[in-house]
């Protein structure tokens, strides 16, 4: 017997939550005890009187799964509300940060900083044998530089995961 | 706004909030709560015999009443015990609230003395739960305890308080009125979903309602709702195990459980209905059978209070959210507005009765008086000598609960109480424990097995010290009688560990917790038995010898379809494809 598993499409979730101990750990649970998939979760205060924070989850499966997924979130307790980025209608602008450290001297090193020119990402550090590069944008991007960095000395990647909010003038 | 301790103000919440019973056990981290209940003239506390049959206990207090029940229990092994009464309860969406006690804050994370992570162990078995830091929010957090157990879906809900937390003083205040910053469920229904619903049960040929737990913990003014609108449309109905009670069983309308050991009537009306009206049912797996299979040619409007129950499994037509009760009054308003008539539903009747004809709860039985009694008869004879005491009848987990769901008909909600979607061994007695507090003049009946009896037997030691007079009715057949079903029908009966090996001798049991004991052995005695039984005052156990290896049916194996249902044990292959044995 072989056990399978449907394919599914990528969504990105904007939940906001009330900002208590325990939250997070009630929504990532509920995640892996539905065997619902987290690709990036990014979360933090949102509020001037830190009462709520907003939780941006890329998560993936077929259509009745992301419908289940925002309903089980929707009936926590502590959370406002949940907001399906990729509804339909719902155009919507998602930024990722990387901080990439790349070691190296010589032509692989003017090469890496070409590359990052071209990227738009930011020297933040640099020493005689090394650079940080801050680079921002869609997922995609961020990760087409680690690969072409990966040829000039990558060394260490840190990233913030995806936060996305809905285009237009009104508030989610 | 008064000054007090942390354990006072949580007995005042208590008191303001109307509880009059709570069941625990005390220990180092509840010693100040309970030291504030010593004596109390309004709180009743039951000290059960073990942390699980607490949470049963309050679920069988809250089942049996609506009120929400409510368990103490102390830090560490007394939170861990109560586990599993929580998750029976957020499963069947029982109103619970769970006082836990905690090591002092100063000691939390230091893996001090009987401490353990309780928040996060009850994190995903319960609604929600707290750990109190601050003695003045402890007021605000019962209230808002409360509220949340007992509205929208019920569910368990644990507040965690640490023992400085009891000790320390502080502000009680009472909200004034609970307006959660987050959760509020829709109660009432949409209108127009209402009125959509209205015309596709007019325009139905074959409809049929499956009603489920939600109309019974909507209260009673929901069954009374369901009735009408049953007679209204004069459609048939079945029930969900969690939902028997809310229609009665003496109805013609009444089609029985439905579901793996469903009747044929109900299982096959629904696999050939042309419209399922779901109110407070959840398209369980029990339920169900072969998902690909379920009830190809009807169009389904699904009536729920959690809108994350629609859709979960079975994709439906049109979703109603909102309470089971207000949905049914609005659905009866709109069907008079509108001036509907019942249609004529014979046709569909008459095929209904066809299935009726297979009398698929007949069972082979021997009439002489000294024959091995069958398990079934011996349930039908409950239910013939306790008609007109309208008793309360929980049950264990496994063959015996099926047939006393089957074999006893319920007339009225919150007489039926039982494990369904933790199917939890060990919950009945306890349950028992709980309605018998809550009704004290009431007849409560335990329908159990002699497994499952044995996981929370210990409860004796409660019932003799509160001299309850529970009534355990044991189908005893010397085996976990469903786990050898599954090994005849999976496994070719190789029956490995499902023998009730060394049961105690029940009447001498009995005798030693101060109980009346009673032995059934044959057939004739039965009648008898079950008479001595019901008038003899005080707890009585009765050890009704059953035929050992009789089995449950109608049965839908795993993985099969409603109309693959097995009717008798001929029907029985003894293997099974991988497919199906992967299927619990
Ligand atoms: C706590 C728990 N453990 C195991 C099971 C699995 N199980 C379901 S029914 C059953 C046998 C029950 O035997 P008994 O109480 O004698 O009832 P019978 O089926 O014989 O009527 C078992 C072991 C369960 N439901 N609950
Ligand atoms: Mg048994």
């Amino acid at each position: 017997m072989k056990i399978t598993t449907e394919a599914g499409e990528r969504h990105v979730l904007a939940i906001t939550v009330d900002n208590e101990a325990g939250v997070l750990a009630k929504i990532t649970g509920l995640f892996t005890a539905r065997g619902y998939n987290i690709e990036s979760l990014t979360v933090a205060d949102i509020s001037s009187d830190h009462a709520l924070s907003r939780i941006t989850i890329v998560t993936n499966g077929p259509p009745p799964i992301i419908d289940q997924i925002i309903a089980q979130l929707d009936r926590l307790v502590p959370v406002h509300r949940v907001v399906d980025l990729n509804d339909a209608g719902e155009a919507h602008v998602e930024r990722e940060i990387a901080l990439v450290k790349v070691a190296g001297t010589g032509d692989k090193r003017i090469e890496a900083l070409r590359m990052a020119d071209v990227f738009r990402a930011k020297v933040v550090d640099t020493t005689l044998s090394s650079f940080i590069f801050e680079i921002t944008g869609t997922s995609d991007k961020v990760d087409r530089f680690i690969a072409l960095m990966r040829e000039c000395g990558l060394v260490e990647v840190g990233r913030t995961g995806v936060v996305a909010i809905a285009r237009g003038p009104e508030a989610l | 706004m008064t000054e007090m301790s942390g354990a006072d103000m949580v007995v005042q919440a208590l008191v303001d909030l109307g509880v009059d019973t709570v069941f625990g056990y005390p220990g180092g981290a509840v010693l100040p709560i309970y030291d504030a209940l010593y004596k109390h003239p309004t709180i009743k506390h039951i000290l059960v015999r073990h942390e699980q049959a607490a949470t049963h206990a309050a679920e069988g207090y809250a089942r049996s009443t609506g009120k929400p029940g409510v368990v103490l229990v102390t830090s560490g092994p007394g939170a861990t015990n109560a586990v599993t009464g929580i998750t029976d309860a957020l499963l069947d969406s029982i109103p619970m609230v769970v006082l836990t006690g905690q090591v002092p804050t100063t000691l939390i994370g230091t893996d001090a003395f009987q401490e353990c992570d309780t928040v996060g162990i009850t994190r995903h078995c319960t609604k929600h739960n707290y750990l109190v830091m601050d003695p003045d929010r402890l007021g605000p957090i019962m209230h808002e305890a409360f509220h949340i157990a007992t509205h929208g879906r019920p569910g368990p809900v644990v507040i965690d308080i640490p023992k400085n937390v009891q000790v320390a003083t502080g502000t009680y205040s009472v909200p004034e009125f609970i307006q959660h910053n987050s959760y509020r469920p829709q109660v009432e229904p949409d209108a127009d979903a209402i009125a959509q619903a209205i015309d596709m049960i007019a325009a139905a040929e074959r409809p049929i309602f499956y009603t489920g737990g939600g109309v019974i913990n909507a209260g009673p003014d929901a069954s009374a709702a369901l009735r009408q609108l049953v007679s209204l449309t004069g459609a048939p109905i079945t029930s969900t195990l969690m939902g028997l009670g809310a229609f009665p069983a003496d109805d013609p309308k009444w089609l029985g459980m439905l579901g793996m050991h469903g009747t044929y009537e109900s299982n096959m009306a629904m696999n050939r209905a042309d419209l399922i009206i779901a109110v407070g049912a959840r398209f369980d797996d029990r339920v169900t059978g072969r998902l690909d299979a379920f009830a190809p040619e009807a169009k389904k409007i699904h009536i729920d209070i959690d809108r994350s129950s629609i859709n979960k499994i079975v994709p439906v037509d049109l979703a109603v959210v909102g309470d089971a009760g207000r949905a049914l009054d609005a659905l009866i308003a709109a069907w008079q507005a509108k001036g509907h008539k019942a249609r004529d539903l014979g046709e569909w009747w008459r095929r209904i009765d066809g299935w009726r004809a297979t009398r698929c709860l007949d069972f082979p039985e021997k009439k002489e008086p000294d024959a091995d009694i069958m398990p079934q008869r011996a349930v039908k004879a409950l239910f013939d000598a306790t008609r007109g005491r309208d008793p309360i009848i929980t049950t264990e987990v496994g063959q015996h609960q099926m047939w006393a769901a089957q074999h006893f008909g319920f007339s009225a909600p919150n007489r039926w109480l039982t494990s369904g979607g933790l199917g939890t061994m060990g919950y009945g007695f306890p349950a028992a424990v709980g309605a018998q507090i809550a009704t004290p003049n009431r007849l409560v009946i335990c329908i159990a097995g002699e497994a499952s009896l044995q996981m929370n037997i210990q409860e004796m030691g409660t019932v003799s010290q509160y001299r309850l007079p529970v009534k355990i009715f044991i189908l005893n057949n010397e085996w976990m009688g469903m786990v050898r079903q599954w090994q005849e029908l999976t496994y070719e009966s190789r029956y490995s560990n499902s023998y009730s090996d060394s049961l105690p001798d029940f009447v001498k049991l009995a005798d030693a917790y101060g109980w009346t004991g009673l032995r059934i052995d044959t057939l004739g005695q039965l009648e008898e038995g079950i008479a001595k039984m019901i008038d003899t005052p005080g707890p009585v156990i009765v050890d009704c010898r059953v035929a050992k290896l009789a089995n449950c049916f109608p049965m839908i194996p795993s993985g099969a379809a409603h109309t693959d249902m097995i009717l008798q044990p001929s029907d029985v292959t003894g293997t099974m494809d991988d497919e199906a044995k992967a299927l619990v």
